[in-house]
């Protein structure tokens, strides 16, 4: 379980999050929604340590990730996997290097047991087999899904993606959203998603936070979202046209 | 002056929590080879093209019949090794490892792989920076002396071929008055130099806020600071060691 309590932050004189609080659950796909420039990315990056927060707390399962000494900031470090937005794949590593990488970097386990583990990955993502292809031989959403596995190779209890399914077609977007998806089930996992992909929502939004200019204006699930009576929220659902005429 | 601490703090962040050694040999000798072998080329052929300029130049100048001949030998000798060698290379060096640093860099910054690094709770200035300082003060020297030895190889050729010095006279004159302290000098120069290149190269690309554009002047910016900052170093060394 992650919680992050009255999250602020500014840069200069603006300021993007003006104290967002929640609680994303253990083994549920939490989805961070809302317009472009409303604070998901940031709010992410204070999550995973990459923006420090001005106030505010984030908390691992009790663990204060800010005000923890250094150890306590690794091991969570540790236990996170994150899938950038372009998947931030290295340029110079061939995929199964790439995947392998955090095993290299962060594990003393011998050679085959980092293998067969890379192995495994790349087959639940469905890539066996293209281990030894460069990542600018791949399509984007094949980096997406090696993203995935390089954020699962180490069994991670937290797993962050920064919009998954951006610049992929329709189809490979919702086979990315359900890979995530079963990854949470089955690890039982916290996963926490940022996107603005309306069918992302609808498919595995099991709780929704809908940010707006930096403030958290409704929480909810799939199943609520569409009776919700907040304005700017109907703004962002019912955006579409075609949506709007079937707007309950 | 927020730049030059910041500078600073990012050298300090080199050395703050490092990775295991293994990690660092094998990025070290990856390194060597990009920064150092793959830079064999272009060094050999300025600095062959530098020492025959020099010697046919120091001819040309050197008409008068109380000096011999064999002094044209020594002066190219002298400049290469005191100046030539050292910091042309080292400028030659700056445009292409110094503007491939920044540009892998900040290619690594754009597009997310530097927080990816972060996020797994690892250094990414000491993984990423560090084995590229190293290499660069470890191959540099080495292609100095690459370079001297082919600006005075150069220098013979293009004396001897046009016939401006006999064969004797310029290997007497490489040997005349020779000062082994030169050398010393000379390799204190790329130690120096390589530090500076990859430092300041790296910090331009580091750092980058943006996209290609940004890139692109960045790139700009490190071959103009590495060069500016040899030349001051260049300046101060010769001041101190000589």
């Amino acid at each position: 379980m992650i919680q992050i309590q009255d999250i602020k932050k500014a840069f200069g004189e603006k300021a993007v999050l003006k104290g967002v609080s929640s609680t994303f659950q253990k083994g549920q796909t939490n989805l961070i929604i809302g317009g472009s420039g409303t604070g998901k990315s940031v709010l992410m990056k204070t999550m995973i340590g990459l923006i420090k927060p001005d106030s505010g707390r984030v908390l691992y399962d009790g663990r204060e990730f800010y005000e923890s000494g250094a150890e306590v900031q690794q091991a969570i470090r540790r236990e996170m996997g994150v899938l950038f937005q372009g998947g931030a794949l290295f340029d110079s590593q061939t995929v199964e290097q790439n995947v392998r990488f955090p095993l290299d970097m962060l594990t003393n386990q011998p050679m085959d047991e980092k293998q067969d583990r890379v192995a495994a990955c790349l087959k639940r993502v469905g890539l066996e087999g293209t281990g030894n292809r460069m990542p600018s031989e791949i399509s984007g959403g094949m980096k997406k899904r090696v993203g995935i596995a390089r954020a699962i190779v180490m069994n991670p209890m937290y797993l962050f993606c920064d919009e998954p399914n951006s610049g992929l077609d329709p189809l490979t977007a919702v086979k990315i959203d359900a890979l995530i998806q079963e990854i949470t089930e089955e690890y039982d996992i916290t996963t926490v998603i940022i996107t603005h992909d309306m069918n992302s929502v609808m498919e595995i939004g099991q709780n929704i936070v809908f940010l707006y200019q930096g403030d958290k204006l409704w929480e909810g699930g799939n199943e609520d979202i569409v009776r919700s009576t907040v304005p700017e929220l109907r703004e962002f659902l019912f955006a579409n046209k075609l949506l709007r005429e079937m707007e309950p | 002056m927020s730049v030059i601490g910041k500078y600073f703090i990012f050298l300090g962040s080199l050395f703050s929590k490092g990775e295991k050694i293994t990690v660092y040999w094998r990025r070290f000798m990856e390194e060597c080879v990009g920064l150092g072998v793959n830079s064999i080329f272009i060094v050999a052929i300025v600095s062959t093209f530098i020492g025959a300029v020099s010697c046919i130049q120091t001819a040309y100048n050197l008409v008068s019949p109380i000096i011999p001949i064999s002094t044209v030998a020594l002066i190219v000798r002298d400049m290469e090794i005191l100046e030539l060698a050292p910091t042309i290379t080292c400028i030659v060096l700056s445009g292409k490892v110094g503007s491939n640093i920044a540009s892998e860099l900040g290619t690594m910054r754009i597009s997310e792989q530097i927080d990816a690094l972060e996020v797994m709770g690892i250094n990414s200035s000491s993984y990423l920076v560090l084995p590229k300082v190293l290499a660069a003060m470890f191959t540099f020297p080495m292609l100095v002396i690459m370079s001297a030895f082919l600006g005075i190889l150069g220098g013979y050729m293009a004396g001897t071929l046009t016939g401006v010095i006999t064969e004797r006279d310029y290997m007497y004159g490489i040997r005349d008055s020779f000062v082994p302290y030169n050398i010393f000098f000379m390799l204190v120069k790329p130690f120096v130099f390589g530090f500076l290149i990859a430092t300041i190269s790296s910090f331009q690309g580091f750092y980058i806020k943006g996209g290609a554009l940004e890139v692109g002047k960045a790139s700009t910016q490190a071959v103009t600071n590495s060069c500016i900052a040899i030349l001051i170093a260049d300046f101060i060394l010769a001041q101190m060691l000589l």
